[in-house]
C-alpha cells in the first residue's frame, strides 16, 4: 500500500461513518523501547485512528513540559533514531494504523534528508510533521517525501494571517493540523473560544483533512472540537499515564488503554 | 582621513557586508527561519518593525541618544602598555566594552531592542542569559523603559551567576531558572521560545546573541555594529592606520562579528574569533563548534552545531557561561567558509591564566567569555612584530566572574554569594 494512502483511507472511512479521526500523540521508546511498543498496541486496542510519533530530540521547543519529559525518558533509555523505525516496523508486524512522526528538523536533516524520508518509507511510516520547519524553509523535505510518497504535514497556528493559509495548504499533503491555541503542547482546562471561525477560514483554502490539536484532553472538548474538525488530537493527557505508571506495566498499559477508550468515546457522542 | 594601508577587496570572493542576510534571512547556506508556525508570521511582523525603524532618522537618533547617554558610548580603545611590554610582541589594543553600563557590549542590543519593543507596542520583555550579562542589561533597560520582564536562566548558571541573579532582581525582572539537560544557555533559550510560542500577542523576545531565526542574528549584528564603527575610526586618530589583527570571543558570537563587521572588507586586517575549548577537545567537554560539530538546525538557524550523530545536541562545557553554548552565529560561519573570519579555540586554564593576566598587569579584570579571547591574543602578540598592530574587544568586565574564578583558583575564605 502507498504510504500516504492509509491516511487517505482512514479519512475517507472515518467520513463514511460520520465521524471524525482521533489521533493519538505519544512519544516513540517512552518509558523505553519495549513498553514504547505495548503502549502503541494499547492505543491502537482503545481504537485511535491515527498515531502520531514524538521522535525524541535532545531540545524540543515547542513542547511543553508533559511531552519534554516524555522525551527525556525516552532519550535517557537509549533511544536513537534507529530504534524509532524499529518500532515503527514492530507495529507494522501487528496493524495498519496511519503513523505520523512528530519531530524537530535536526533529526532530519542530520540524517540526509532524502535518506531519512526513505527509511521512514520502507519502516512503514505515513507521514512527517516538522515542527520547526515552516514551508518557506522545506523544499528539500517536500521533494523528498513526495520521492518516497509519505505526506508532509503543515501545521497552522492562531498567529497565521489568511493570506498564508493557502500558501502552507499548497504545500501540505495527507492532512493539515491546526494548533487551537498560541503555546506549546500540554493539556489544558479551556478552548479557543474562535475554533469555529478559525477552521472554516482554512478550509475556504483546502479539501485537505484538518485536524486540531494542542490543549485537548477532556471528553468534553474532544466532542467541542470534533463538531468542526476532521480528527482530534490528543497528546499529553494520554502521556500522563506513563510517568504516573511507571512502577507497574499492566497498570500503564490499562491506563493508556483506558484513557483513549474514554477519549475515543468522544467522537460518536459528536 | 582615508585609509591607504589597505587595498580593496577582491569583489570576486567578499560579498558586500550590507547585502547579507538575503530576503529568507540567509547568509549563504546559514540562517533562515527554523521555527514553529505560530511565530513565523510574528518574526516577519518584526523583521518589518525593525527595517522600518533602522531607516528612520529618529528611530536612530534616540537610540544614539540613549547609547552616549544611558549607556556610556563611545567606549575608549585603550593602549595596554604594560601588557605589551610584558610580551614584547605586537602592540596590544583593547576596546573597553567593559566599560559600559552594566558590564558589558550586550547593553547595545538590549537598548535597540527594547526600543523597537516599545515602538511596536509590547509591554512585555522576556530574555535568555547566559553568562548574566544580557540578562542584566535587559533587566536594565526594562526598568529604565517601565517594561515586564522575565530572564530566563539555567540553573547551573544561576549558581555561576548569583551575583547577576541578585542585580537582575533589583532591577525589577523576574528569573526563571530552567533545569532542563544542561541546565545552561541552550535550555534557557528553549524556555524562552516556549514562553515566546505562548505570549507573541504582547511579548518581544530580546534574543541575546546573533543567533536564532531571522530577523534576529542581523538584527542583533546591526545594534552591535557600533564597536566597529568607533575602533576603525579610533585606530585612524590614534595610529593614523588599522590594525593588522583583531582578536575577539565566540559564543553565539553577537560581540565579535559587531567587532569585526565594518573591516570584513578590509581584508589585509586578520580577524580571529576564539571559540570555548573547555577542559579537551572531546565530546561534551567544550564548545568549540568548529573543532566537532557540523552543519545542522538548532533554535530557528541553520548554522554549525555541536551534535552526535543521531542530530540530538551535544552537551556542552566551558568555565564561562556566556560561551557555553552548541550553535554559533550563521554569519560567522558564513565568513569562516570564505576564510574571512579564522576561528580558534582556548580552554577553561588558558582563560582563567588570561583572567589573571591583564589584571595583574593592567588593572583590568576581564569577564572570563572575554579573557578566551585575551588568551589567543597573547599567543599572538608574541608571534607578531612590534610594529604590528593587534586590538582584542574586552567585551566584558570580570566582576561577576570574581566568585567562581577564586573557586576553581582554589581560593579559600571569601564570603559566598547565596544561591538565590
Amino acid at each position: 500500500m502507498m504510504n500516504s494512502d492509509r491516511i487517505a483511507k482512514l479519512f475517507s472511512d472515518c467520513k463514511a461513518e460520520g465521524r471524525s479521526a482521533f489521533v493519538a500523540y505519544v512519544c516513540a521508546c517512552d518509558p523505553d523501547f519495549d513498553r514504547s511498543l505495548e503502549v502503541c498496541r494499547s492505543l491502537i486496542k482503545g481504537g485511535v485512528d491515527i498515531l502520531e510519533l514524538g521522535v525524541p530530540f535532545s531540545d524540543p521547543l515547542a513542547d511543553g513540559l508533559t511531552n519534554q519529559l516524555a522525551a527525556q525518558r525516552a532519550l535517557e533509555a537509549g533511544c536513537t533514531q534507529e530504534d524509532v523505525f524499529r518500532l515503527v516496523r514492530e507495529i507494522r508486524t501487528f496493524s495498519e494504523i496511519p503513523i505520523v512522526f512528530y519531530t524537530y528538523y535536526n533529526l532530519i536533516f542530520s540524517q540526509g534528508v532524502e535518506n531519512y524520508a526513505r527509511k521512514s518509507k520502507e519502516a512503514g511510516v505515513d507521514g512527517l510533521l516538522t515542527l520547526d520547519l515552516p514551508p518557506e524553509e522545506a523544499d528539500e523535505l517536500i521533494n523528498a517525501c513526495k520521492e518516497s510518497e509519505l505526506a508532509n504535514i503543515f501545521i497552522i497556528a492562531p498567529t497565521t494571517p489568511k493570506e498564508r493559509i493557502a500558501k502552507i495548504a499548497k504545500r501540505a499533503s495527507g492532512f493539515l493540523y491546526y494548533v487551537s491555541r498560541e503555546g506549546v503542547t500540554g493539556a489544558r482546562d479551556d478552548l479557543a473560544g474562535d475554533l469555529d471561525e478559525r477552521v472554516a477560514a482554512i478550509r475556504e483554502h483546502t479539501d485537505l483533512p484538518l485536524v486540531v490539536g494542542f490543549g485537548i484532553s477532556s471528553v468534553q472538548q474532544v466532542v467541542e472540537v470534533a463538531k468542526v474538525a476532521d480528527g482530534v488530537v490528543v497528546g499529553s493527557a494520554l502521556v500522563n499515564c506513563i510517568p504516573q505508571n511507571l512502577e507497574s506495566t499492566p497498570k500503564m498499559l490499562a491506563a493508556i488503554e483506558q484513557k483513549a477508550r474514554s477519549l475515543v468515546g468522544g467522537l460518536t457522542a459528536a | 582621513m582615508t585609509v591607504e594601508t589597505n587595498e580593496p577587496a577582491p569583489r570576486s570572493v567578499m560579498p558586500d557586508r550590507f547585502s547579507l542576510p538575503d530576503e529568507k534571512g540567509r547568509f549563504g547556506p546559514y540562517g533562515g527561519s527554523y521555527v514553529p508556525e505560530t511565530l513565523y508570521h510574528p518574526l516577519k511582523e518584526l523583521n518589518d518593525a525593525y527595517l522600518e525603524a533602522r531607516a528612520d532618522p529618529s528611530f536612530q537618533h534616540e537610540l544614539d541618544r540613549l547609547l552616549k547617554e544611558f549607556a556610556g558610548r563611545p567606549t575608549e580603545l585603550y593602549f595596554a602598555e604594560r601588557l605589551t611590554k610584558e610580551l614584547g610582541g605586537a602592540k596590544i589594543y583593547l576596546k573597553r566594552e567593559d566599560l559600559l553600563h552594566t558590564g558589558a557590549h550586550k547593553i547595545n542590543n538590549a537598548l535597540g531592542q527594547a526600543l523597537l519593543a516599545k515602538r511596536m507596542g509590547k509591554k512585555r520583555i522576556i530574555a535568555e542569559t547566559g553568562a548574566g550579562q544580557h540578562g542584566i542589561a535587559t533587566a536594565s533597560v526594562c526598568a529604565k523603559f517601565g517594561l515586564d520582564c522575565k530572564i530566563y536562566m539555567g540553573a547551573e548558571d544561576m549558581r555561576r551567576q548569583a551575583l547577576n541573579v541578585f542585580r537582575m532582581r533589583l532591577s525589577g525582572a523576574e528569573v526563571h531558572g530552567v533545569e532542563a539537560g544542561s541546565k545552561t544557555l541552550k535550555e534557557a533559550i528553549n524556555e524562552a521560545m516556549r514562553d515566546w510560542v505562548t505570549n507573541v500577542r504582547t511579548t518581544h523576545y530580546i534574543l541575546g546573541s546573533a543567533l536564532g531565526a531571522h530577523p534576529y542574528p542581523g538584527m542583533v549584528r546591526d545594534f552591535h555594529r557600533i564597536i566597529s564603527k568607533e575602533t576603525k575610526r579610533q585606530f585612524l586618530e590614534t595610529e593614523g592606520r588599522l590594525p593588522d589583527e583583531m582578536i575577539a570571543c565566540v559564543g553565539g558570537g553577537s560581540n565579535a562579528i559587531g567587532f569585526f563587521f565594518d573591516f570584513l572588507e578590509e581584508t589585509n586586517v586578520r580577524l580571529i574569533g576564539v571559540e570555548a575549548g573547555g577542559r579537551s577537545l572531546k565530546e561534551g567537554e567544550h564548545a568549540a563548534r568548529f573543532e566537532g560539530g557540523k552543519l545542522g538546525v538548532l533554535q530557528g538557524c541553520k548554522t554549525w552545531i555541536l551534535q552526535n550523530p543521531d542530530g540530538q545536541i551535544n552537551q556542552t562545557h566551558s568555565v564561562s557561561a556566556g560561551l557555553d553554548y552548541a550553535a554559533i552565529g550563521p554569519e560567522h560561519a558564513f565568513y569562516r567558509d570564505l576564510n574571512r573570519i579564522e576561528f580558534a579555540h582556548a580552554g577553561d586554564e588558558d582563560a582563567l591564566n588570561a583572567f589573571r593576566a591583564l589584571s595583574s598587569t593592567e588593572g583590568i579584570l576581564p569577564a572570563l567569555e572575554t579573557a578566551h579571547g585575551l588568551a589567543h591574543a597573547f599567543k599572538r602578540a608574541k608571534e607578531m612584530r612590534k610594529d604590528e598592530l593587534l586590538c582584542v574587544n574586552l567585551s566584558g568586565r570580570g566582576d561577576k566572574d570574581a566568585m567562581e574564578a577564586a573557586r576553581l583558583m582554589g581560593v579559600s575564605g571569601l564570603p559566598q554569594m547565596p544561591t538565590l
